[in-house]
C-alpha cells in the first residue's frame, strides 16, 4: 500500500483510539498493516495487572470489608445512643458535641477510600493506561466492544473489571464460543443477570426451599448475546434454558473464605431431566449440559449475523453496508466464530474505508483520544468523572443491552463535551503547542475550515478546544 | 488533567495557608523604606483593543476612523473623559473613579517587541519578557523574583510568587517557587468559544450545529432566570449571553488574588490571566461583546481594590495584552490582530491620574504597515520602571535576566507616587 496519510489517519482514529505524537507517520507505509500487525501481537488484548485481584478475591475482601463496617457502624450506633442517654434531656446540644468528638475528622487519604470504590479505581487506572499507551488501540477498542457486548454493572458487583480482564480480553481474538463460555459462566454475569438466585424448581433445592427458575440470564443469552431479537426462540426456548443453567451460581463467601465467591455447578439447585432449546435436545449431563447449548448457539446461523452486524456498527456506521456485514458473517461462520478472522475480514474491507468520518467517537474514545493528544494519563477519578457527565459510566450501563452505538445516542452530549474540552484545555494547554497536536491528530483530515478556526484561536487553550471539538475529532 | 496535582486545590490550599504564606515576606529594599509593594499582573489574552478601551477622542481623526462604533464623549454612551485628549470606555466606572482619584495610569500605543500577529507568539513574548517568540519556558515576572533573591536585596523566601487559576500563566513560571490556587470554579466556555465553534459546526457539520446551537439556546434561558438577567434588547436568539458566568469568574480570580496578596504574611506577586479579547466579530466596543468584557474587567479591578483594602496604597495591577488591534473595523464590525495598544496600571501606588503616550496619530500614513496603531512605547520600559521602583529589582538584573536584550529600552521614571 502506498504511503497514505489520510488512511492512516483514518485508521488511529476509527479502529484506533486517536493518534499519540508521531502515530500516523509510523503507520504512513502501510495503515491496514499496522492494525493487523496489532492482532499478531503476542499477549494482544492481555493486560500486565499483578496487583490487582481476581473475582473471587476481590469477592472475598469486599465481603469481609462490608462485615467490618457493619460492625464497627454497629459499634457507633450503640456509643450514640449511650451519649444521647448521658445527656439525657440536658439539651441537643451536648449530645451533639459529644457526637463530633466520637467521629474522627474526615479525610482524603487514600486508605479511606472504600474498598469496593478502590478496586473499581484500580480497575479502571489499568484498563485507562491500556488504552492511553497503546500503539494505535485496535485491539483495546475491540475489548471495550466485546465487554460491552457481554455486559455486566459495577453497581451490581465488585467483579466488574476483573470480569473483563478474566472473561473478555483472553479471547477477543480467539474464538467467540470460548469468550462466550467465558462470559456466561463469570461470576459477575450469573450476579447482575440473577442466575445466582435460580433455582431448578424439581432440584433438591427447589423442593425443599419453594424456589424457582429466574430467567433473566437465559433470556439475555438468547436475544443480547448471540442470537438476537426476534430471530425466532420461543419462551419455552427461554425457560427450558434457564432450566439448564440452574447450579451455574457462586460459592458463598460466608462460609468459604478460600473459595468464596467462585463459580461453582450446584447440582443441588440443578434442574434435572433432559431439555430442548431451539430445536436441540440436551440430555441432563450436569454443567456440560449447559455448555453444550452454549456451544451451538455460538455456531447457530443467526448469532454470526447478530454479530457482524453489532462490529460493522460499532467500527463503521449506524446502518452498515450490507456487504460489509454479509463479509463479516461469512467469516465468522467459515472459520467457526475466529474473532481474529471476522476482524481481519474488517480492516481489509473496501467499505470500511469510506473518506467520510461516519460515526461520533463514544465519549470514553473520545477522552482516551483527548489525553493520548496531548500526552497525559489523566486522573482517573477526572475520567470517571467525564464519562459520567457524558452518559457513558464506566462498567454501568443502564440495561444489559450495554451502551448504545448508535450516533443519535452521543449527538446530545455535545454541549458537555464542550464544558470538558473548556475545562481540559484551561488545565493543560499552556504548555503544549494545540497547531502542533492539531497536526500531529487530524493533520491529513483537517478541513481548512477546522484549520484557520485553530491556527485563529486567541489562546492556547482555546486552540486546544478547537481541536478536540473539530468535526474530525469528534468523528471517526 | 494531570496539571492541577501541582497546583494545591483550594481547600488543601487554605487548610494550610498559614503555614505556607508564614515565611513569605518583602523585598528589603522596599520595606527598609516603608513599603510593603503588592504586583498583581493580569494577562489579557486574544489582544485587547486599546483604542476601544482609551479612545483618542480629541484625534481629529477619530470620528472618521471608528465612526459610531467607537467611543465619543456625545455618544449614545458617553465615553468617560480622562483629560482633553482621551476618553476611558463608559463600561468602566469603577476604573474611572480609581483614576480621578490618580491612582490609574493608562500607557497607550504600547507595544511589546513583537510586530507579527499569532497570539501565541504575541503571548509568548509578552510572558517571556524575551525580545521574540521561542521556546522560553520561564516568564519575566517570576525571573524578577529571583532576582530580588539572588541579589540580596530580599529574604531567602521573598521570591514566593502567586498564581491563579487552572494553570500558572508563562508570565510567573520560572525558578521562584510558585504557589498556586484554583478558584472555585473554573473559567466557563466562554461565548466566544461558542460562537466560534458554532461557526465551524454551520461550515462543516449540520448536525453538530444544530446541537450546538440548541445547547446554547437552552443555556441562554437557563440564564435568563437568574439575578444577572437582562431585559430582551433585541439581540439575535443566538447570543449565548455568558457574560453573567464571565463576570463572576473574572471578579472571583482577580478578588481571591488580592486577598491572598493583602494578607500581612501572604504572596507579594501574583498573576492571572483572562482569556476573551480576540473581537474579529461584533466587537461591540460601546455596546456588546467587548463592552460587556470591559464591564467584567471592571468588576475585577473593583474585587481588588476592595479585598486590598489596607494594602491599597501599596498595590499595583499590570493590566497587559499580546497585541492591539487593527485602527479601522473590519467587514464583520470587528477588529483584526494589529500591534499598538493601551497598557492599564491601576493601584493606591502609582502617581496616576495621567495617560502616557507619544501619540503617533492615525492618518493612514500614520499607521504601522497602514493599518495598526503605530507602537512609540515598548511596554517593557512601563514594566521595567514598575518593577525597578516599585519591587525595587536591580536595573542590571532588568536588563539581562528579567528582560534580556532590554538595555536600550529605559525604564520610564516617576511611574510611582
Amino acid at each position: 500500500m502506498a504511503r497514505d496519510a489520510r488512511a492512516a489517519a483514518l485508521a488511529l482514529h476509527r479502529f484506533g483510539l486517536g493518534p499519540r505524537a508521531g502515530a500516523i507517520e509510523a503507520i504512513v507505509s502501510d495503515p491496514q498493516g499496522a492494525l493487523m500487525a496489532e492482532l499478531d501481537r503476542p499477549d494482544a488484548g492481555l493486560v500486565a495487572t499483578p496487583d490487582l485481584p481476581s473475582s473471587g478475591a476481590a469477592n472475598r475482601a469486599v465481603f469481609e470489608f462490608n462485615a467490618e463496617r457493619n460492625a464497627k457502624d454497629k459499634v457507633e450506633r450503640r456509643r450514640r445512643e449511650a451519649a444521647q442517654k448521658l445527656a439525657g434531656n440536658a439539651g441537643m446540644e451536648n449530645a451533639m458535641a459529644a457526637q463530633s468528638e466520637a467521629q474522627p475528622a474526615t479525610t482524603e487519604q487514600p486508605d479511606q477510600v472504600p474498598l469496593p470504590r478502590r478496586i473499581f479505581l484500580d480497575e479502571a487506572r489499568a484498563r485507562f493506561d491500556a488504552a492511553i499507551g497503546a500503539e494505535i488501540g485496535f485491539v483495546e477498542r475491540l475489548v471495550w466492544f466485546w465487554s460491552n457486548h457481554f455486559c455486566v454493572n459495577a453497581d451490581a458487583t465488585v467483579m466488574a473489571g476483573s470480569y473483563e480482564r478474566e472473561a473478555i480480553r483472553p479471547y477477543v481474538l480467539g474464538r467467540f464460543a470460548d469468550m462466550l463460555q467465558a462470559a456466561e459462566g463469570h461470576p459477575a454475569m450469573l450476579v447482575y443477570l440473577n442466575n445466582v438466585l435460580s433455582i431448578g424448581p424439581a432440584s433438591v433445592a427447589g423442593i425443599n426451599r419453594d424456589k424457582g427458575l429466574n430467567e433473566n440470564l437465559a433470556r439475555e443469552i438468547l436475544e443480547l448475546h448471540t442470537l438476537g431479537v426476534r430471530s425466532g426462540y420461543s419462551q419455552a426456548d427461554v425457560t427450558n434454558f434457564a432450566k439448564i443453567l440452574t447450579g451455574w451460581t457462586i460459592r458463598e463467601t460466608v462460609s468459604d473464605p478460600d473459595h468464596g465467591g467462585e463459580f461453582v455447578f450446584l447440582r443441588r439447585a440443578h434442574e434435572p431431566g433432559p431439555e430442548r432449546v431451539v430445536g436441540h435436545d440436551y440430555p441432563d449431563t450436569g454443567l456440560d449440559q449447559g455448555h453444550a447449548v452454549l456451544a451451538d448457539l455460538a455456531r447457530h446461523p443467526a448469532t454470526a449475523p447478530h454479530v457482524a452486524t453489532k462490529l460493522a456498527r460499532h467500527f463503521i456506521a449506524d446502518e452498515p453496508p450490507a456487504t460489509l456485514v454479509d463479509r463479516l458473517a461469512s467469516r465468522f461462520l467459515e472459520t467457526e466464530g475466529d474473532l481474529k478472522e471476522m476482524t481481519r475480514a474488517l480492516v481489509s474491507a473496501p467499505e470500511s474505508w469510506a473518506p467520510q468520518q461516519a460515526k461520533i467517537k463514544r465519549p470514553a474514545e473520545w477522552i482516551v483520544a483527548a489525553l493520548r493528544a496531548v500526552g497525559r494519563n489523566g486522573d482517573i477519578q477526572r475520567i470517571v468523572g467525564g464519562l459520567n457527565l457524558l452518559g457513558e459510566p464506566l462498567w454501568r450501563p443502564a440495561a444489559p443491552k450495554g451502551f448504545s452505538d448508535d450516533d443519535a445516542a452521543w449527538l446530545d452530549g455535545l454541549g458537555q463535551r464542550l464544558d470538558i474540552a473548556n475545562t481540559f484545555a484551561q488545565r493543560v494547554a499552556d504548555q503544549l503547542d494545540p497547531r502542533a497536536i492539531a497536526e500531529a491528530t487530524i493533520g491529513p483530515l483537517a478541513s481548512a475550515e477546522t484549520r484557520s478556526a485553530i491556527e485563529r484561536a486567541e489562546s492556547k487553550p482555546q486552540a486546544l478546544t478547537m481541536l478536540l471539538m473539530a468535526p474530525e475529532f469528534l468523528r471517526r | 488533567m494531570q496539571a492541577d496535582l501541582l497546583a494545591p486545590t483550594r481547600r488543601a490550599l487554605l487548610r494550610g495557608s498559614s503555614a505556607l504564606f508564614t515565611a513569605a515576606y518583602l523585598p528589603r529594599l522596599a520595606r527598609a523604606e516603608g513599603r510593603d509593594p503588592r504586583f498583581l499582573t493580569i494577562v489579557l489574552r486574544g489582544g485587547l483593543d486599546g483604542l476601544a478601551v482609551v479612545a483618542p477622542v480629541g484625534d481629529p481623526d477619530w470620528r472618521t476612523l471608528r465612526g459610531d462604533k467607537g467611543l465619543a464623549l456625545d455618544g449614545q454612551i458617553p465615553a468617560l473623559p480622562l483629560d482633553d485628549f482621551f476618553a476611558l470606555n463608559p463600561s468602566m466606572p469603577n476604573l474611572h473613579r480609581i483614576y480621578r482619584a490618580g491612582q490609574a495610569l493608562f500607557v497607550h500605543a504600547m507595544a511589546t517587541p513583537y510586530r507579527e500577529r499569532s497570539h501565541f507568539d504575541g503571548q509568548d513574548v509578552l510572558e517571556s519578557g524575551l525580545p521574540g517568540p521561542g521556546a522560553s519556558d520561564t516568564g519575566w515576572l517570576n525571573r524578577a523574583l529571583s532576582a530580588l533573591a539572588s541579589d540580596g536585596s530580599a529574604a531567602a523566601r521573598a521570591q514566593q510568587a502567586f498564581a491563579i487559576g487552572p494553570i500558572t500563566p508563562l508570565v510567573m513560571r520560572g525558578p521562584a517557587p510558585v504557589l498556586s490556587w484554583m478558584p472555585p470554579r473554573l473559567p466557563p466556555v466562554s461565548d466566544e468559544t461558542a460562537m466560534r465553534l458554532l461557526d465551524l459546526y454551520r461550515h462543516t457539520d449540520p448536525a453538530f450545529a444544530g446541537v450546538l446551537e440548541e445547547h446554547i439556546g437552552i443555556a441562554a434561558i437557563a440564564r435568563a432566570g437568574g439575578m444577572d438577567a437582562k431585559p430582551a434588547d433585541g439581540s439575535p436568539a443566538v447570543q449565548t449571553g455568558g457574560i453573567a458566568q464571565v463576570r463572576t469568574y473574572f471578579a472571583e480570580a482577580a478578588g481571591a488574588a488580592a486577598k491572598f496578596l493583602a494578607r500581612p504574611d501572604g504572596p507579594r506577586v501574583g498573576a492571572l490571566a483572562l482569556d476573551g479579547w480576540d473581537t474579529h466579530v461584533n466587537e461591540g466596543a460601546v455596546k456588546g461583546r467587548l463592552a460587556d468584557l470591559l464591564g467584567a474587567l471592571d468588576g475585577a479591578i473593583a474585587a481588588v481594590e476592595t479585598n486590598m483594602g489596607d494594602a491599597w496604597p501599596d498595590t499595583v495591577i499590570a493590566l497587559v495584552t499580546e497585541f492591539g488591534r487593527t485602527a479601522h473595523i473590519n467587514g464583520n464590525d470587528g477588529t483584526d490582530h494589529g500591534t499598538a495598544t493601551a497598557a492599564l496600571f491601576a493601584g493606591g501606588a502609582l502617581k496616576g491620574g495621567r495617560v502616557v503616550a507619544d501619540w503617533p496619530g492615525l492618518k493612514d500614513a500614520d499607521l504601522h504597515d497602514k493599518r495598526d496603531l503605530k507602537p512609540t512605547t515598548d511596554l517593557r520600559s512601563v514594566l521595567k520602571g514598575l518593577l525597578r521602583d516599585h519591587l525595587r529589582v536591580d536595573e542590571h538584573h532588568l536588563e539581562t535576566t528579567v528582560f534580556p536584550d532590554s538595555a536600550t529600552t529605559r525604564p520610564i521614571e516617576g511611574l510611582l507616587a
